[in-house]
C-alpha cells in the first residue's frame, strides 16, 4: 500500500517513513498534488507552525488536493502540526485547512511545550486508537486543536487540564502525539492507521 | 500527566561514545547506535547525543550518525554539540534529530534560537546551559562567561527555546548527586521544562532533581556502565509515587 506525505517542506520525515516501513506500507514524500489526491493514503505531517505549513501546502496546491481527497471520502491523516491543520484558525498565525471544525490554541499549562510521555484516555472506540486506552505516547507541542464538535475526539491526555489527543470522524484521522517516536504504543497506532485507512 | 523523564545521554567523540569526570578524563563506553538501541529496549524515554569535541575541534556535526539514529531509533533523540549557527543547527534537524541543543553559539548569537523556533517551532529547540556556581561556562566547561545562568535561560526562552539542558560542571561525574539550587532556580523561573543533567548516582538523586522541578533527568556514567541499571531506576522512581513510563 502506497501512502503519500504530503511534503511542505517543514523538517525531516524520515523518522516517519520509517515508521511506515515498519507498518508494512510504501512512504513517499511528494510535493505533487495528483499523488496526494491518488494515493490510498495520504498524510499531513512535520513539525512548526499552522501559519507557515498551510502557506506551503498551498504553495504546491497540496490543500486543493487534500481538500478533494475528503470532497471523495478518501482517508486523509494527520500527525502532530498535522492534527492543527485539519483545524480552523490558530492562536500562533496562520489557519488551517478547515476539514474539521474548532481553532487551534496555545496550551494554558504550566509547562509548555508538553513534552513527553503522557497517558492516552480514549473517550469513545476507533479504529485508529484500538488497543490504545491507557498507553503512552510521545508528545511535543506548545498548540493544540480544539473541536467544536465533541464526537470527534476520540482520545485526550491530561496537561494541566485535557488536551484532545486524537479524533477520527469519517475518512479523516489524527493525533496530536507522534507515533513515529511512541516505542511500540506508536507502532500500533501506525498499524491501526493503515487498517483505518482501507476500510474508511 | 505527562510523565518524568530518564534520559540516558551519549556523549560522543570520534564517532564513539565516552565519558569523563568534569568534562576531562575521557574513557571509551561503545557504538553510539548499539548504545542507544539498548537503552530504548530497556525503556529510556529520550535520548541525547552530544559530540563533546565539536566545538574544541571545530568540526562539524555528526549527520550521518543522526541519520542513522532517526531511522533506528523509535523514541525521541535531541543531537547536540559542535553547533557553530543556525545551519549547523538546521543540518542536524533535517538529519532527524527530533530536537537540536545549542549551547555556546546561541550564548553568542541569541537570535539564532529565534530563527530556528520560527523554522521547526520551539519543541525542537533546547538550549543546553553549563554552570558553574550558577554562572554560564562555554566550551566544555572551559570559558567562563559572567552571566547568571538564571539570566540566559530566561533570555533564551523568550527567544523560542522550548526545553532547557541545565548541565551542572561541578556535579558532572561525581554521582554525588544533581545542583538543586541551580535546578530549582532555573525550573522556577522558566515555563519550559528543564532537564537536569550533571552528577547522577543513585535514584534518589534523580527524585531530588524532580522535586527541585526538573521534568526529566539526564544520566550517563551510570548507566553507562551497567544498561540494566536503566529500568531499576525507574521502577524504583516508580514505587516512590513518581509518574514514570512502564
Amino acid at each position: 500500500v502506497k501512502v503519500a506525505i504530503a511534503d511542505y517542506g517543514a523538517g525531516n520525515l524520515r523518522s516517519l517513513s520509517s515508521a511506515l516501513v515498519r507498518a508494512g506500507v510504501e512512504p513517499y514524500v511528494t510535493t505533487d498534488p495528483d499523488a496526494v489526491r491518488h494515493a490510498p493514503l495520504a498524510l499531513i505531517a512535520g513539525v512548526g507552525h499552522v501559519e507557515s505549513a498551510a502557506a506551503g501546502l498551498a504553495r504546491h496546491g497540496l490543500d486543493d488536493a487534500l481538500r478533494e481527497r475528503v470532497g471523495a471520502r478518501r482517508p486523509v491523516a494527520g500527525i502532530c502540526v498535522g492534527m492543527q491543520l485539519l483545524f480552523g484558525a490558530s492562536e500562533e498565525g496562520g489557519t488551517g485547512l478547515g476539514l474539521l471544525s474548532g481553532p487551534v490554541r496555545r496550551l494554558r499549562a504550566r509547562r509548555v511545550p508538553h513534552m513527553g510521555w503522557n497517558t492516552l484516555t480514549t473517550s469513545r472506540p476507533s479504529a485508529i486508537l484500538d488497543g490504545l486506552d491507557g498507553a503512552d505516547v510521545y508528545f511535543a507541542h506548545s498548540y493544540a486543536a480544539e473541536p467544536e464538535d465533541d464526537g470527534v475526539t476520540v482520545a485526550v491526555v491530561d496537561h494541566d487540564g485535557p488536551l484532545v489527543a486524537a479524533v477520527e470522524s469519517g475518512c479523516l484521522a489524527a493525533v496530536q502525539f507522534h507515533p513515529e517516536r511512541s516505542a511500540e504504543a506508536g507502532a500500533r497506532v501506525l498499524d491501526n492507521l493503515v487498517r483505518w485507512s482501507r476500510s474508511a | 500527566m505527562v510523565k518524568k523523564r530518564v534520559i540516558p545521554c551519549l556523549d560522543v567523540a570520534a564517532g564513539r561514545v565516552v565519558k569523563g569526570v568534569n568534562f576531562e578524563n575521557l574513557r571509551e563506553m561503545g557504538d553510539p547506535i548499539e548504545l542507544a538501541r539498548r537503552y530504548s529496549e530497556l525503556g529510556a524515554d529520550e535520548l541525547v547525543f552530544l559530540d563533546i569535541t565539536a566545538t574544541l575541534e571545530g568540526r562539524g556535526p555528526i549527520l550521518e550518525l543522526i541519520g542513522r539514529a532517526a531511522e533506528e531509533l523509535t523514541i525521541p533523540f535531541t543531537a547536540g554539540g559542535g553547533v557553530t549557527g543556525v545551519d549547523d543547527a538546521r543540518g542536524l534537524l533535517l538529519a532527524g534529530a527530533d530536537k537540536v541543543a545549542v549551547n555556546r553559539a546561541a550564548f553568542d548569537e541569541p537570535a539564532m534560537l529565534s530563527a530556528l523556533a520560527a523554522e521547526f517551532g520551539s519543541q525542537a529547540v533546547v538550549v543546553a546551559i553549563d554552570a558553574r556556581a550558577g554562572e554560564v561556562v562555554t566550551h566544555a566547561g572551559r570559558e567562563p562567561r559572567e552571566r547568571d545562568a538564571v539570566d540566559w535561560a530566561l533570555e533564551a526562552v523568550e527567544r523560542g527555546a522550548g526545553e532547557i539542558l541545565l548541565t551542572s560542571i561541578d556535579a558532572d561525574g561525581t554521582r554525588a548527586g544533581y545542583d538543586l539550587e541551580l535546578t530549582r532556580s532555573v525550573a522556577d523561573a522558566v515555563e519550559v521544562p528543564v532537564i537536569a543533567s550533571g552528577g547522577a548516582g543513585e535514584t534518589r538523586h534523580l527524585a531530588e532533581a524532580f522535586e527541585a522541578g526538573a521534568e526529566a533527568a539526564l544520566v550517563a556514567s551510570i548507566v553507562h556502565e551497567r544498561p540494566e541499571r536503566l529500568p531499576e531506576l525507574k521502577a524504583e522512581l516508580r514505587d516512590a509515587g513518581w509518574p514514570i513510563r512502564s
